[in-house]
């Protein structure tokens, strides 16, 4: 899939190279123990510093999306994009896309279970999700 | 002592650019200044008069120099569409305090032309950048439209609800000659409409047009004297708030937080009840926005906005008539729609409006901006409270 890259900077850095070794890493607070998105050094919630990085399981499931049927460029723009919000079994909801999945609303059923994968775009890998197989 | 709400403050001219919609003639800097002077002859006012100017989109001291204005007091607040909202709420405020006078707040775009406007250049080292627009959410209808399924979804209501919010908007718009889209329409040919997003179709997305706006306030004391001081709208109340740049990080897709903590805080410096309001502008750049804000404005409890507007509340003879032009989604949207909403609030409690409603005396306007990022509301009134 093309599209735009994104720009790390130092506070989202380990998130793009953990990414780039296929594992998605979000931080947790410590004082809270509860994982927040998207990265930042201390916690949005408590304002603790106290934070670490974790490898979370890829486990999410689908709580909202469009189809887009009009993508702009660089996107292919006769290429019909969903674009999801999915929360990760520890919390965060993040915006993604759902791929291997037909784009019709008939085969996006919201609360479906969704697995990690990672998709590699120009000198990025981008993780997206896909329905779990046994939902499919 | 002189305080920015209660009516204690007003908007003494108004007025939108002489024609909107299709306006290749006129560059964005030109949309601002042509509805500037409309809106400064309204009032029956110059330039020379005043002294405080407050835009979003060029800087406020490219308006101010362009129309000729030596400012002592500048606001250029920039939260999207409803900036505007943000402005008369701060110019009350600076007006209220004695840093202004008589101040201008003025809206152009060349929404639809692109004459004279900046080039679009979405930053992809920001938090959206890095986290929303590499999935393609970056377009309006690619990303503001994202959590609606989330607020169907949680109320059980249904796509045919979002087509209810177009048909009711669009007979507002039928008698209206500056309105964009004006043809009758049905529910099927909403849902059947070319599709944008799922499950937006064309017709639950606004317009794109060009077009301009301009507001003069002052206090209502100075106003007594002025030439449109019998015209005089008075703002009761106001409130302004903001979640966050990312659509993904709502507290609560199905609900904002920035609507309930602005509109809260209006209701309450208004001292009114939402009973008392006679007439609503919720922004609508796109169908969902209308449920979220009936809801989060408190006018209907969770999970009715739907039905409330399908059973016809919001349309010609309803409770709470909406969006009385047709709004984003039929009258006009260059971009930052904000402007518009107050324009025609001032228009129904001036008696000027083309669907003018009877007896309406509290226009209550909800504006968004940023996508879900921030919101402004105003309380506005014929009478001084």
């Amino acid at each position: 899939m093309t599209g735009p890259s994104p720009t790390p900077v130092p506070d989202t850095l380990p998130y793009w190279d953990g990414a780039g070794v296929e594992e998605l890493r979000i931080q947790l607070c410590l004082p809270c123990r509860t994982h927040y998105f998207y990265p930042r050094p201390f916690c949005p919630r408590c304002g603790s510093a106290e934070v670490q990085w974790t490898t979370v399981s890829g486990r999410a499931h689908l709580v909202s999306y469009i189809i887009n049927y009009r993508p702009l460029p660089p996107f292919d723009p006769t290429t019909p994009i969903v674009i999801a919000l999915v929360q990760l079994a520890e919390g965060p909801r993040m915006m993604t896309t759902i791929v291997d999945v037909d784009p019709t609303p008939e085969s996006l059923r919201l609360d479906m279970p969704l697995e990690v994968r990672f998709l590699q775009r120009a000198a990025f890998t981008l993780p997206v999700f896909t329905p779990l197989p046994e939902t499919r | 002592m002189t305080s920015m709400h209660q009516g204690d403050i007003v908007i003494i001219g108004a007025s939108e650019t002489t024609q909107i919609g299709v306006r290749p003639d006129t560059s964005v800097l030109g949309l601002h200044a042509e509805a500037a002077r409309n809106a400064l002859a309204d009032a029956g006012l110059t330039a020379r008069d005043i002294d405080g100017v407050a835009t979003a989109g060029p800087l406020t001291l490219e308006v101010s120099h362009h129309l000729g204005i030596q400012p002592r007091w500048l606001d250029g607040t920039l939260v999207g569409g409803c900036s505007f909202l943000l402005h008369v709420r701060h110019a009350a405020a600076a007006i209220a305090a004695g840093a202004a006078d008589v101040v201008l707040v003025t809206h152009g775009e060349s929404g639809r032309s692109r004459i004279g406007s900046p080039p679009r250049s979405p930053d992809p080292a920001s938090a959206a950048g890095q986290f929303e627009h590499v999935y393609g959410a970056q377009a309006p209808y690619s990303t503001f439209t994202v959590p609606a399924m989330a607020f169907l979804h949680q109320r059980g209501l249904t796509r045919e609800h979002l087509a209810h919010v177009v048909v009711a908007q669009r007979t507002w718009a039928a008698n209206n000659s500056r309105a964009f889209r004006r043809t009758p329409i049905t529910i099927e040919e909403v849902l059947d409409g070319p599709p944008i997003a799922y499950p937006f179709t064309r017709d639950m997305c606004c317009v794109v047009t060009d077009g301009g706006g301009a507001l003069v306030l002052t206090s209502a004391e100075r106003a007594r004297d002025m030439p449109g001081g019998d015209r005089a709208v008075f703002l009761l109340g106001s409130g302004e708030s903001a979640e966050g740049p990312l659509v993904s990080q709502m507290a609560d897709l199905g609900s904002s937080l920035a609507f309930r903590n602005s509109s809260r805080e209006a209701f309450r410096t208004a001292g009114v009840v939402h009973s008392d309001v006679d007439h609503l502008m919720a922004y609508d750049a796109f169908a969902h926005l209308p449920l979220y804000m009936l809801e989060d404005l408190g006018f209907v409890g969770r999970g009715e906005s739907g039905d409330f507007v399908a059973d016809g509340n919001t349309a010609k003879g309803g409770r709470l008539p909406m969006n009385t032009t047709g709004g984003g989604l039929s009258y006009t949207h260059t971009g930052m729609y904000g402007m518009f909403a107050i324009q025609e609030a001032v228009r129904q409690l001036r008696g000027d409006a083309v669907e003018q409603l009877p007896a309406v005396e509290i226009s209550f306007v909800q504006g968004v901006g940023l996508y879900f990022a921030a919101a402004g509301s105003l309380v506005l009134s014929n009478r001084r409270g």
